[in-house]
């Protein structure tokens, strides 16, 4: 279970001001299925890594399971990544020169698991997303598609509580895309996982049941989707390729 | 995670890399082979030094001219026999006393000719010296009296002038007189100095009458060139000195506060300037080669470093998926570890190889100790540990998000 109360997120960038979100709460339950969306820059990538405990909010409250992660110190954020978050990324980030196998192994080596049980595990996690066959392999091997794949086996190997995802079609076809998005399905239905992903198209957002709309660092709607579609169903002609961007009104900004 | 899976995951980095691990490693492989080899080249030649002094016979004291006694002009500073005879009735009690007499002279056997000072010696010149006999007879009372034309020679003169035949009862020239082989003196040992074995020994008297003659007289009494005394207890070597000192004043009428033209020293201060002059040397050897081995630390970090920028959004990604900040620094510190050492080893061997190349020259008996092997070793372990901890920390200290922004 995920909560967060308004929290917001400033950094700099030379001499300007970012602010990335601005107080945003919102809560997911164990066992949803939620989509971020958001034009580019709205502020959905920062509270994705936020929620992943990658970053830390500049306000506000963050509780994952109960646990305030504000009043966490390093060490704690790392074991909170290492146990309870998957996380998926748009570029896959897998480790060269290393196998499928291997890769997926990694978080098992930050848990203090013996090399045979980590391999196991690890062989258990390829085999949810289909691709045992491939674990021999290097990235450089495999397709943008399959290495996907093994960066959701990577991040399910853990068995965290939520999974994240930043833009995780991003980088793929259509049709691969459709693929990760059934994994991501298939993993919600049938094991209860929480899912989360950030993406900025609407179509792969009505894959879930629960689009949340960010814009300019806030959430300007929070809505179920009635009926989401399944992956592999062509693209409604009704929806865009890209969420369109209505300008909000700042009302800080209105202040000023 | 332990230790050992760590070392391999470093393994596996600094095999990916290969050409640039070599490069880093060879700094060190440099500096540490440069210590090992200087080093022990210093320590040969120290114990070779020391060795050869320690030869020249325990509890030694030795009386030598000062700066002229060469030249006859300046004949009132020269040691006389008289002076002899005085410090043997001194301190004839505590020591054996031996004056010698050398000169430049040829000596040959037939078209054989031997690189050796001819020295005029009592019979005990031989054993406080701490010579031994190979093979014959030594010198005696008799031949000095009889002003015998008899030689012991030292084992390499004997080989110079006989080449293997045995001397014994051979004649040699001196001086273009005939002079009978009695006794041919053992070896000495091989360390460093030879000269202790070109020896070409006859009585002091003969030396006197038949050799050298006016050369060996000033004012018409007859000189030495020095005389060695052999204090029998250790602790009496500083009394005996001060007692010939003294009889060396009261011979030559020098008041206490006038300049002994004379050098009066034992074995021991003669080893400890010795000693001090070559441990210097070889600390200055070491510092300079430990000069090369910083730089080669240099480079440890420099490559790391790059390294560390190199491989940003691996070390993102680690964290990312719940790795500690300690296990980064340990993981990066192992690399960095693991290259000086190795490093450190191949420099060893690489070191052993060049003093043993120099030995095997025939240049200096060199000495690879243990204590340099340790402390070069020791040196690249803590160059790597203390040029690893910089891009170590900065490593672990990424944020993961930015670390994976990072491009």
């Amino acid at each position: 279970m995920i909560e967060t109360e308004n929290i917001s997120k400033t950094y700099r960038l030379g001499e300007t001001k970012v602010r990335a979100l601005r107080k945003v709460s919102l809560h997911i339950d164990d066992g949803e299925m939620v989509a971020i969306i958001g034009p580019s820059g709205s502020g959905k990538s920062t509270l994705l890594a936020i929620l992943g405990c990658l970053d830390v909010p500049s306000k506000g409250i963050y509780r994952i399971d109960g646990q305030e992660v504000m009043r966490m110190n390093e060490g704690q954020l790392a074991a909170i990544r290492r146990k309870k978050i998957g996380f998926v990324f748009q570029q896959f980030n897998l480790l060269p020169r290393t196998s499928a196998l291997e890769n997926v192994m990694l978080p098992l080596y930050y848990c203090g698991i013996s090399q045979r049980l980590r391999r196991t595990r690890a062989m258990e996690a390829l085999e949810r997303v289909g691709l045992t066959d491939r674990a021999r392999s290097h990235p450089s091997q495999l397709s943008g598609g399959e290495q996907q794949r093994v960066a959701i086996a990577r991040a399910l190997v853990n068995e965290p509580a939520i999974l994240l995802a930043d833009e995780p079609t991003g980088n793929l076809d259509t049709h691969k895309g459709a693929e990760i998005v059934s994994i991501f399905q298939r993993l919600n239905q049938e094991a209860g996982q929480t899912v989360v992903y950030v993406t900025h198209d609407p179509f792969i957002a009505r894959h879930t049941r629960r689009i949340i709309s960010i814009q300019d660092g806030r959430i300007v709607r929070d809505e179920p989707v009635e009926h989401p579609l399944v992956a592999g169903t062509p693209r409604p002609d009704d929806i865009l390729h890209e969420v369109s961007i209505d300008p909000v009104e700042d009302p800080e900004e209105a202040e000023a | 995670m332990n230790l050992f899976e760590n070392f391999r995951i470093a393994l596996r980095a600094i095999s990916a890399n290969k050409l640039r691990s070599g490069l880093t490693i060879l700094g060190i492989v440099i500096g540490v082979a440069a210590v090992v080899a200087l080093m022990s080249v210093g320590q040969g030649a120290t114990s070779g030094i020391t060795a050869s002094v320690e030869g020249m016979g325990t509890n030694l004291v030795t009386v030598s001219g000062g700066r002229s006694f060469q030249f006859p002009g300046a004949a009132s500073t020269a040691i006389l026999y008289s002076d002899y005879e005085a410090i043997l009735a001194t301190v004839g009690k505590q020591a054996e006393v031996t004056p010698y007499f050398s000169g430049m002279t040829s000596v040959r056997n037939g078209d054989r000719t031997a690189n050796a000072t001819v020295t005029g010696v009592l019979p005990n010149y031989t054993s406080i010296n701490s010579y031994t006999l190979s093979s014959g007879r030594q010198l005696n009372e008799e031949d000095n009296l009889q002003k015998d034309r008899v030689v012991l020679l030292g084992s390499s003169t004997a080989e110079d002038l006989f080449a293997g035949l045995n001397p014994i009862g051979r004649e040699i020239q001196i001086n273009g007189k005939a002079f009978k082989v009695v006794g041919v003196l053992e070896a000495k040992g091989s360390s460093g100095l030879s000269f202790q074995d070109d020896l070409v020994l006859i009585p002091l008297q003969t030396a006197y009458e038949v050799v050298f003659g006016a050369q060996a007289k000033s004012h018409g009494k007859n000189v030495v060139n020095g005389i060695a005394l052999s204090v029998m207890d250790a602790d009496q070597v500083d009394l005996v000195m001060t007692n010939v000192e003294f009889t060396l004043r009261r011979e030559h009428g020098l008041t206490l506060t006038e300049d002994l033209p004379f050098t009066v020293s034992s074995q021991n201060q003669m080893l400890e300037s010795l000693t001090n002059i070559s441990g210097t040397l070889t600390t200055l050897l070491g510092a300079i080669a430990g000069i090369s081995l910083l730089v080669g630390g240099i480079g440890i970090m420099n490559i790391t470093l790059v390294s560390v920028r190199d491989r940003t959004r691996e070390i993102g990604l680690r964290k990312a998926v719940g790795a500690p900040k300690g296990v980064i620094l340990l993981q990066f510190l192992t690399e960095t570890l693991t290259l000086s050492i190795l490093g450190g080893v191949i420099g060893v061997l690489l070191g052993w190889g060049i003093a043993w190349g120099v030995s095997k020259a025939g240049l200096i008996t060199t000495n690879v100790s243990s204590q340099v092997v340790i402390l070069s070793l020791g040196m690249s372990t803590v160059v790597g540990l203390i040029f690893g901890i910089y891009p170590a920390y900065q490593a672990a200290s990424l944020r993961p998000i930015e670390a994976l922004k990072y491009e």
